[in-house]
């Protein structure tokens, strides 16, 4: 018996999945060479599960703002803002957040993980009533814990079970914040925004979309799904992320909320870890610029996730319910999902293996995420590749099809 | 006082409404699990009923739909057996505060 032995269940899952010879925990690449390639165990990998939505991560000058930032200003800033002030960059990107959403305020984080608990655990305390997807990703959920609310969870994208939830709740004291998401990691949907504005109004709930895989994706300028659903004013709170579209690492809120600033001494994980270094800030601040001035990237990153998903569907594999650039592909087990992850990491095809508990009804994914900087060529390559390793396993697909006629 | 009226309401229980939360509850598992079940107060929801997290959550939505009531996820991590789950569904029903 050692201190771990509490986790004896998940470590037996784990073991059961290193010895089927896989363990996507130490998945090493040799090198990283592009926003869709990378060096597997010494072969040319396709990238197709990094949330590198609009590619930027090798954008050129995202790169140069990066560095020419960490010259003229260091590495990193060693401290919290509370303890070493607030950088120019800071504010800067804060500003220019908040002026991107068409918001007052926005608060920037050094992680989207910790802007969920920051944010979350600010907003509701004891007393107060947190209404909480089924599905939300772990920063909800842990953020959830932080804040000594009464959580309370209803039905994945089910507005009339959160109504029901909330009628429970009338009149108790307390109030009641409603947490979504723009796009689910996991199987691509999106929330039903529009219907769970109506409820929020109704009840006089306040509204938290995170738009982590939905900002520079979807809505008429990348706001996410808020704008795309015609709802932003029913929105209270939107948190993001820098580490996908953005191609670097952070996290923000942005609100019009009139007190909002107190959430600076009020989030401890805003207060009690260092804030994000000059180039970070300096390639996220570019990599914004682009994401407003450049919707092209957007348009193909949408061209190329509807390819991929409706070449998936022809080949005959279940996917999830949307084409976004999130395509999950059902797996019928769990060993058939490691045997086909595998065989498509050594045709040169990287995704992301996810088995439950990371997946919501138990379900087992190879979870693709497309990017604006995939090509055609690359897509049919995957969906050739798919095709094989399906033919094999004796998935039932009708022989590689490219999927260029369709579109 | 809040610790008081708890104790009460979970000392005052007589014998019938627990039974007949029990017989509810069991014919919620055979509906969740598709099988039928023996039940008794010291049941292991889990450990007895081999239930995985999303039997769980199911069943604990199959639970608030039935009787109209939301189990926040403080109160659910608290529950182990079908006693700790009868005695939930009765302090939620009568409005105490968890």
């Amino acid at each position: 018996m050692t201190i771990l032995a509490k986790h004896a269940a998940l470590k037996q899952a784990y073991d059961e999945l290193r010895e089927s010879g896989v363990d996507p925990a130490h998945l090493k690449f040799d090198s990283v060479i592009s926003p869709t390639e990378g060096v597997l165990n010494g072969r040319r990998t396709i990238l197709m599960g990094t949330n590198n939505y609009l590619g930027l991560t090798f954008d050129p000058d995202c790169i140069e703002s990066a560095v020419e930032a960490t010259r003229s200003q260091g590495t990193g800033t060693t401290g919290s803002r509370m303890a070493n002030g607030t950088y120019l960059g800071h504010s800067a990107l804060e500003t220019a957040l908040a002026d991107f959403y068409g918001r007052k305020q926005c608060m920037v984080f050094s992680t989207g993980y910790q802007a969920n608990l920051g944010v979350l655990s600010a907003l509701v305390g004891r007393g107060d009533h947190l209404m909480l997807d089924a599905d939300s990703h772990a920063s909800i959920y842990d953020g959830s814990r932080l804040g000594h609310a009464e959580v309370i969870r209803f039905r994945h994208n089910s507005p009339d079970d959160l109504y029901k939830r909330l009628r429970r709740l009338e009149g108790a004291p307390g109030e009641r914040l409603i947490v979504v998401e723009g796009i689910y990691s996991m199987l691509g949907d999106t929330a039903p925004l529009k219907e769970i504005a109506a409820v929020k109004r109704e009840t006089g709930a306040y509204l938290l979309v995170d738009e982590a895989h939905s900002m520079g994706v979807l809505g008429e300028t990348g706001r996410g799904l808020a704008e795309a659903a015609g709802v932003e004013a029913d929105v209270d709170f939107i948190v993001g992320t820098f580490s996908k579209s953005l191609g670097s690492v952070g996290g923000f809120c942005v609100s019009d909320s009139p007190d909002f600033d107190i959430m600076r001494i009020v989030c401890r994980p805003y207060m009690f870890t260092a804030s994000l270094p000059p180039g970070v800030v300096a390639s996220t601040l570019t990599a914004l610029q682009k994401l407003r001035t450049e919707p092209h990237l957007r348009h193909a990153l949408m061209r190329n996730a509807h390819r991929l998903y409706e070449g998936l569907q022809r080949l005959g594999f279940e996917t999830g319910p949307e084409p976004n650039p999130i395509v999950a592909v059902s797996m019928p087990d769990q060993e058939t999902a490691v045997i086909f992850w595998k065989m498509l990491i050594e045709a040169g095809l990287y995704l992301n293996l996810a088995v439950p508990p990371a997946t919501p009804n138990n379900v087992r994914l190879l979870r693709t995420s497309i990017s604006a900087a995939h090509t055609f060529a690359q897509i049919d390559t995957a969906l050739d590749i798919f095709a094989d390793v399906g033919r094999q396993l004796g998935f039932f697909v009708e022989g590689p099809r490219r999927a260029a006629g369709a579109l | 006082m809040r610790q008081n009226t708890q104790l009460a309401v979970v000392g005052g229980t007589d014998a019938a409404p627990n039974a007949s939360i029990r017989s509810e509850i069991s014919a919620i598992f055979e509906q969740v699990l598709g099988h039928p079940v023996s039940i008794e107060d010291e049941t292991d929801i889990v450990e007895d009923l081999g239930m995985d997290s999303l039997g769980v959550m199911n069943f604990v939505m199959a639970i608030e739909d039935y009787y109209d009531l939301s189990i926040p996820l403080d109160r659910i991590a608290q529950i182990q057996t079908v006693a700790d789950l009868i005695r939930a569904v009765q302090e939620l029903r009568s409005g105490v505060p968890a």
